[in-house]
C-alpha cells in the first residue's frame, strides 16, 4: 500500500452507512475515484446526493464505514484522527460554503491559522509567518481588511479570506465545499475565478495544487477539468 | 381571540417550553436555578430550624418562652390562666439563705424551690456523687430532699445522701446539680445552688417579711399561644412585676446569637449572588442560541415585544419549575443537615416554618428576572437579516441596564435575607465593588496576556490567544469565575479566620469569676490575699448604686419610654462607678476623659456609647442620679465604647472619684480563676465574709456551646454556597461549549492533533483560573478585612493560603473543570461539527 502514486486523491469502493430512525441507510455505496496533482475536479449533485458527505470522507474529516481513501499516498483509514490531522497540516486546504471562519480572529490570525499549525513552520520566526498570511491576503485583494474581524466584512470577503486560508501554505489539494453558495451571483463569480486562478497558478516555485469542488450548479462544474456526478450516494 | 384560539395558543406555548425544556443550554439554566434555589432553600429552611434551636436554647437560658419576676409573690391564677392558652407552667422561688450540715458547718447558699414541672426548656442534669457521670432530670427535687451545687457540698463537708438544714427544714440530699439550664439568667445569684422543692419553702420558714426573694414564673408552648399570653399578661401586670421575653436571656448570649445569625445570614446571601451570576451566564447562552428562532420569528412579521415575551414567558416558566424541584431538594437536604447536626444541637430541632419556602421560590423567581433578563432583552432586539446574514449576532447586553436589575435584585435580596439594613449594604457594597474591580481588573489581565500571543509552545500560545482574542467574553468568565473562587475562599479561608478571631475574642482566660460585695477599706487586703494564692493582683472597682431621676433638669419616668429595655434601665438601680484613669478595655470616642483637655477633674460622666444612643443623650447634657438619697448632678463630658463580650467588669456610667467617692459603696473585681484553685479560693474567700463569688464560667461554657453549634451550622450551610459556586463554573464552561467545538472541529480540519487542542484548552482554562483565583485571593483578603473591622470588629490578619489555595485551586480546578467540560469537542468528527448549524 505504500507505493507512490501519481494521484494526490485515490478513493476505492467507498460506502458510508449511518443509523437512521427506520433503519440503516446508505448515504454513499461503491464510490471510486482518483484525482491527479494539479487537476480540478468537480463533484456534481443535488441536494442530499451525498456530495458534501463524499467530500467529507475524500479529506478524512471523517471515516467511511467501508472502503479505502488513499489521500498524499497515505491510506486513511488506517489513521486514527491525530493522524489524519497530521496528514492534513499545511498539505490540505478547505473553503466551506459558511466560510468557517473564527469570529474572534482577525482576517490576518485566521490566515496564520494553517501555518501555526503545520509542525514543518516550527522554527520560523512569528513575522515570518505573518508576511506568508499578508502575501496570501494579497492574492485575494484584501490586504487593507487584514485586521478585521469576520464580522466587519461582507459574505464575498469573508469567503476570500477563506480562500486565502486555504492557500496560505500550498496546499496540495484543495477541498471546496459549494464555496458560492452563501454568496450572490455576481461575487459567486468572482470568487470561483479567483478559486481556479489561485489553484491553476499557486505562485513562483509553490507545487500545483489539486482542486476538489462540490457544487449543484452545473454551469460551475463545467469550468473544471472532469466533472464527476453523483445521484443517491453512487456515482453516476 | 376565540376560546379555542386562545387555548391554541396556550397550548402552543407550553408545547414550546416543553421543547425548551429539552434544549441543553436552557437545562443549564434551569439546572443553575435548582442549585440555586436548592441551596438557598436548604440554607432557609436550615437556618430558619437553627435560628428556631437557637430561639429555644435561649428560651431554656430564660427557663420558658416568658417569664415574669417579681419581689412578690405571683398570682397562681396565672398558671390557670395560661393553660386555657395551652401553655405549660412553672413557679420558682429564689433567695439567699445560710444552710447548716449537722455537725454545723454553715454557708450562705443561693436557695431555689422549684415546682415539679420545672425546667420547662432545657434539661437539669444531676449526679448521683462527685464522680458519676451525670445524667438529665425531667423534674426539681421531691419534697423532703435537695440538690446542692459541688462548692457548698464542699463547703459544708457533706456527701449524697447526707442531710442539710435549711430553715425549719431537714433535707436529704440526693444529688449534686451539674447543669441548671436557667441558671444563666440569675447571673447574680451570688452563692452556690441549693435546690428544694417548691411545696417545702412555706414550711423553711425562711418566707416573711424582709427576706429577699424573688419569685419567677415561666410559660412556655407554641409561639402563638405564647405571644397571646403575653398579651394578656401584659394587662395583668401590676407595679414591681417585671415581664420578660426571649430578648432578655443573656447579653452575652444575645449577641452570640446575633453573631450565629450574622453568619448564617452572609451564608445564605454567598449562595444567592453565585445563583445570580451562574444564571446570568447561562441566559447570554440561552439568548445567544435562541438568535436564529428569534429572527426567523422576527422575519415572519412577530414583534420584538411578541419574541421577547415568548421567550421570556418560556424561562420563567422553567424558572418556577426549577425553583419548585430546588426548593423540594432543599427541603430534603436540610433534613440530611438535620440530621448531621443533631449530635450537637442539643435536642431535636424545630420543624421549619414556611417562610423559607416562599423565600426560596421569590428568590428563584427575582434571580431569574434580575439575572436573566438583560440577556433575553437582547433576543427581542435581534435584527430580522439574520436570516439572510448570520454573521449578524445579537446586539450585545447593555452593560448599565444588566448591573442594575442585578443590583436592584440582589440588592432586594440581601435586604430580604439578611433582615439586617447594614449588613445588607455592606454586603451589597463589597460585592458591587468587588464586582467591578474585578471587571477592571479581568479587562485589564486579558489586555496585558496580548503581548504573550506569539510566546511559549503552541498550546500556550493558542491558549493564551483565544483568552486575549476573545477579550470581552475572556473578562466576563474572568469576573465569573472570581466570584465563584471568591465565595469558595471567602468560605474556606476567611470565614475559618473569622471564626478563630471571634472565638479568640473570648480568650481561654477570660474572667469567670466575679467577686462582689467587697466591703470598703478590705480592697488592699482582698487585693494582697488574691496575690499570695498566686493570682494575678485584681484591679477593684467601686460600684455604687444610683437610680437615674433627671436628663437635662427633667424628671425621668419609665412611662416615658415606649422600648421595654429603656422602661427596665429605668426603673432598676444602675451600677455607677469612679475611676481616676478610663478603663483599659473601654475606648473614649467622644469628648475627654476627666482631668484631660481643658476637662474639669472633679466634674462630668462618662457615659457608655450604646446608653446613650438608647437614651437619646448628647455630650454636655446634664444627667442626674440619685445615690443613697442625694442627688449627684453632673454634665456628660465623655462617651465610651464598651466591649460587653470581655467579661470584664464595666459600667454604663463612670464618674470622677470626687464625685462620688463619700457616697456609699462596695468593690467588684473579675479575675481568671483555674479550676485547680477554687477550693483555695473557697478557703480564701472566708476572710471577707461579706464578698461573695460569682462563677461565670458555666455562663462562659454555655456561651461557648452556642458559639461551637453556630459555628458548625455555618460550616454545613456554606457547602451549599460551594455546590451554587460550582454551578457558575459549569455554567460559564457550557456558554463556550458551542464556540469551542466549531473551533476545535476547525482546527482538526486544518490539521491540529487532538493534543494540540487538549493542550490550548488546559493552557486557557488553567490561565484564566490562574487570573481568576489572584483575583479572588486579593478580594478575598479585602472583603474579610472589611467584615473583620465594619461587621464583626474583629483584627485581621493576611492568610498566605488564601493566595496559594486562591491561585493554586483556582488554575488547577478551572482547568480541570474546563476540561471535562470540553473535552467532549475532541471526540467528535471534524466533519459532523462543521455541517451542523451554526
Amino acid at each position: 500500500m505504500d507505493t507512490t502514486s501519481s494521484y494526490v486523491l485515490e478513493a476505492r469502493d467507498l460506502e458510508q452507512r449511518i443509523n437512521g430512525p427506520s433503519g440503516p441507510l446508505d448515504i454513499l455505496r461503491g464510490i471510486s475515484l482518483a484525482v491527479q496533482a494539479g487537476e480540478t475536479v468537480a463533484i456534481l449533485g443535488a441536494s442530499g446526493s451525498g456530495k458534501s458527505t463524499l467530500l467529507g470522507l475524500l479529506a478524512g474529516l471523517d471515516a467511511p464505514s467501508a472502503g479505502e481513501v488513499r489521500l498524499l499516498d497515505q491510506v486513511i483509514s488506517e489513521l486514527d484522527e491525530d493522524g489524519r490531522a497530521a496528514l492534513r497540516a499545511g498539505r490540505v486546504g478547505f473553503v466551506f460554503q459558511s466560510f468557517q471562519l473564527l469570529p474572534a480572529l482577525t482576517a490576518l490570525e485566521n490566515t496564520l491559522l494553517p501555518l501555526e499549525l503545520n509542525p514543518t513552520h516550527a522554527a520560523a520566526s512569528q513575522a515570518e509567518l505573518n508576511q506568508r498570511a499578508n502575501e496570501a491576503l494579497d492574492r485575494v485583494g484584501l490586504t487593507p481588511r487584514a485586521d478585521h474581524y469576520p464580522h466587519q466584512l461582507s459574505g464575498g470577503e469573508q469567503q476570500r479570506v477563506a480562500i486565502a486560508r486555504a492557500i496560505v501554505d500550498h496546499p496540495a489539494i484543495l477541498f471546496a465545499d459549494e464555496p458560492t453558495g452563501n454568496l450572490d451571483g455576481r461575487t459567486g463569480q468572482r470568487i470561483i475565478e479567483l478559486l481556479f486562478g489561485l489553484a491553476r497558478d499557486p505562485g513562483a516555485d509553490a507545487p500545483a495544487t489539486a482542486l476538489v469542488l462540490v457544487t449543484h450548479d452545473p454551469e460551475l462544474a463545467a469550468q473544471c477539468d472532469r466533472v464527476i456526478s453523483i445521484q443517491d450516494g453512487v456515482l453516476a | 381571540m376565540s376560546r379555542s384560539h386562545g387555548r391554541s395558543r396556550v397550548g402552543g406555548f407550553l408545547r414550546g417550553a416543553w421543547r425548551e425544556w429539552r434544549s441543553a443550554e436552557l437545562r443549564v439554566l434551569a439546572a443553575a436555578l435548582v442549585v440555586a434555589v436548592a441551596a438557598v432553600a436548604a440554607v432557609g429552611f436550615f437556618t430558619d430550624r437553627v435560628d428556631r434551636g437557637m430561639a429555644q436554647q435561649a428560651t431554656a437560658l430564660l427557663g420558658g418562652d416568658l417569664a415574669v419576676v417579681s419581689d412578690n409573690p405571683l398570682p397562681e391564677a396565672w398558671s390557670d390562666e395560661a393553660a386555657t392558652f395551652g401553655l405549660e407552667t412553672v413557679r420558682t422561688a429564689s433567695l439567699p439563705s445560710v444552710v447548716f450540715s449537722a455537725d454545723d458547718a454553715s454557708r450562705l447558699a443561693a436557695l431555689r424551690a422549684v415546682e415539679p414541672g420545672w425546667p420547662l426548656h432545657g434539661e437539669a442534669r444531676t449526679r448521683p456523687s462527685r464522680a458519676a457521670a451525670e445524667a438529665p432530670r425531667e423534674h426539681g427535687p421531691e419534697s423532703g430532699t435537695a440538690w446542692l451545687e459541688a462548692p457548698l457540698l464542699e463547703a459544708l463537708h457533706l456527701e449524697v445522701g447526707d442531710r442539710v438544714e435549711v430553715g425549719d427544714l431537714d433535707l436529704e440530699i440526693t444529688a449534686i446539680i451539674s447543669h441548671e439550664p436557667d441558671r444563666g439568667s440569675n447571673l447574680l445569684d451570688i452563692a452556690p445552688r441549693l435546690m428544694l422543692a417548691f411545696e417545702d419553702l412555706d414550711a423553711s420558714g425562711l418566707i416573711g417579711p424582709g427576706s429577699r426573694v424573688r419569685y419567677e414564673f415561666f410559660a412556655a408552648g407554641n409561639s402563638a399561644d405564647s405571644a397571646r399570653f403575653r398579651d394578656w399578661l401584659e394587662g395583668e401586670l401590676e407595679p414591681g412585676q417585671r415581664l420578660l421575653g426571649l430578648e432578655d436571656a443573656n447579653p452575652e448570649l444575645r449577641t452570640a446569637i446575633e453573631r450565629a445569625e450574622r453568619f448564617l445570614g452572609l451564608a445564605s446571601l454567598m449562595a444567592v449572588l453565585l445563583a445570580g451570576a451562574a444564571i446570568a451566564v447561562a441566559a447570554h447562552h440561552f439568548a445567544q442560541r435562541r438568535a436564529d428562532p428569534a429572527a426567523v420569528m422576527r422575519a415572519l412579521g412577530a414583534s420584538a415585544r411578541h419574541v421577547l415575551l415568548t421567550y421570556f414567558g418560556r424561562v420563567l416558566l422553567v424558572a418556577v419549575i426549577a425553583s419548585g424541584i430546588g426548593l423540594a431538594i432543599g427541603y430534603a437536604a436540610q433534613f440530611v443537615l438535620a440530621s448531621m447536626l443533631g449530635e450537637w444541637l442539643a435536642g431535636d430541632l424545630p420543624p421549619p416554618g414556611t417562610r423559607p419556602a416562599v423565600a426560596g421560590m421569590g428568590v428563584g423567581l427575582v434571580t431569574a428576572v434580575g439575572f436573566a433578563l438583560p440577556a433575553l432583552l437582547r433576543i427581542g432586539q435581534v435584527s430580522p437579516l439574520r436570516v439572510l446574514r448570520r454573521d449578524l449576532g445579537l446586539p450585545p447586553t447593555s452593560v448599565w441596564l444588566s448591573g442594575l436589575l442585578a443590583l436592584l435584585a440582589f440588592g432586594g435580596l440581601l435586604y430580604w435575607q439578611a433582615a439586617d439594613p447594614g449588613l445588607a449594604a455592606w454586603v451589597l457594597l463589597g460585592t458591587a465593588v468587588a464586582i467591578s474591580v474585578l471587571a477592571l481588573l479581568g479587562i485589564g489581565l486579558v489586555w496585558a496576556l496580548r503581548p504573550l500571543r506569539n510566546r511559549g509552545g503552541m498550546a500556550l500560545r493558542f491558549g493564551l490567544a483565544n483568552l486575549s482574542r476573545r477579550g470581552g467574553l475572556s473578562a466576563v468568565q474572568l469576573v465569573a469565575f472570581s466570584v465563584g473562587i471568591l465565595a469558595l475562599l471567602l468560605l474556606a479561608i476567611v470565614r475559618v479566620d473569622l471564626l478563630n478571631a471571634w472565638d479568640a475574642s473570648i480568650p481561654e482566660d477570660a474572667p469567670n469569676q466575679f467577686f462582689i460585695n467587697i466591703q470598703p477599706g478590705q480592697e488592699t487586703a482582698f487585693a494582697d490575699r488574691v496575690e499570695e494564692a498566686g493570682l494575678e493582683r485584681p484591679q477593684l472597682d467601686p460600684m455604687i448604686r444610683g437610680r437615674l431621676i433627671e436628663i437635662n433638669g427633667e424628671r425621668v419616668h419609665p412611662d416615658d419610654f415606649a422600648d421595654d429595655r429603656d422602661r427596665r434601665l429605668v426603673d432598676r438601680e444602675f451600677n455607677l462607678s469612679y475611676a481616676e484613669e478610663p478603663p483599659g478595655h473601654n475606648r473614649i470616642v467622644a469628648g475627654h476623659w476627666f482631668g484631660a483637655g481643658e476637662q474639669d477633674a472633679d466634674t462630668g460622666w462618662s457615659v457608655e456609647a450604646g446608653l446613650m444612643e438608647r437614651f437619646d443623650l448628647a455630650l454636655g447634657d446634664t444627667v442626674t442620679f440619685r445615690v443613697g438619697g442625694q442627688a449627684v448632678q453632673s454634665p456628660i463630658t465623655s462617651v465610651r465604647e464598651v466591649d460587653w463580650d470581655s467579661f470584664q467588669v464595666n459600667f454604663f456610667v463612670i464618674g470622677p472619684p470626687a464625685l462620688l467617692d463619700e457616697q456609699p459603696r462596695t468593690f467588684i473585681t473579675a479575675m481568671h480563676v483555674p479550676e485547680a484553685q477554687r477550693s483555695a479560693q473557697n478557703q480564701w474567700l472566708r476572710e471577707f465574709p461579706a464578698a461573695s463569688a460569682i462563677d461565670v464560667s458555666a455562663i462562659l461554657v454555655q456561651v461557648r456551646e452556642v458559639m461551637d453549634q453556630a459555628t458548625r451550622a455555618v460550616e454545613y450551610v456554606f457547602l451549599f454556597t460551594l455546590v451554587a459556586g460550582l454551578t457558575v463554573l459549569f455554567a460559564a464552561v457550557q456558554a463556550t461549549r458551542d464556540v469551542r467545538r466549531r473551533e476545535a472541529a476547525l482546527l482538526r480540519a486544518l490539521g491540529a492533533r487532538r493534543e494540540h487542542i487538549r493542550n490550548g484548552l488546559l493552557a486557557e482554562f488553567g490561565t484564566l483560573g490562574l487570573l481568576a483565583g489572584l483575583l479572588a485571593a486579593i478580594i478575598a483578603t479585602a472583603v474579610g478585612a472589611l467584615l473583620a473591622w465594619q461587621v464583626f470588629e474583629f483584627d485581621y490578619h493576611l492568610n498566605p493560603w488564601t493566595f496559594i489555595y486562591g491561585i493554586g485551586g483556582g488554575t488547577l480546578g478551572i482547568a480541570l473543570a474546563g476540561w471535562l467540560g470540553t473535552r467532549r469537542v475532541l471526540n467528535q468528527a471534524p466533519l459532523a461539527v462543521l455541517r451542523g448549524p451554526e
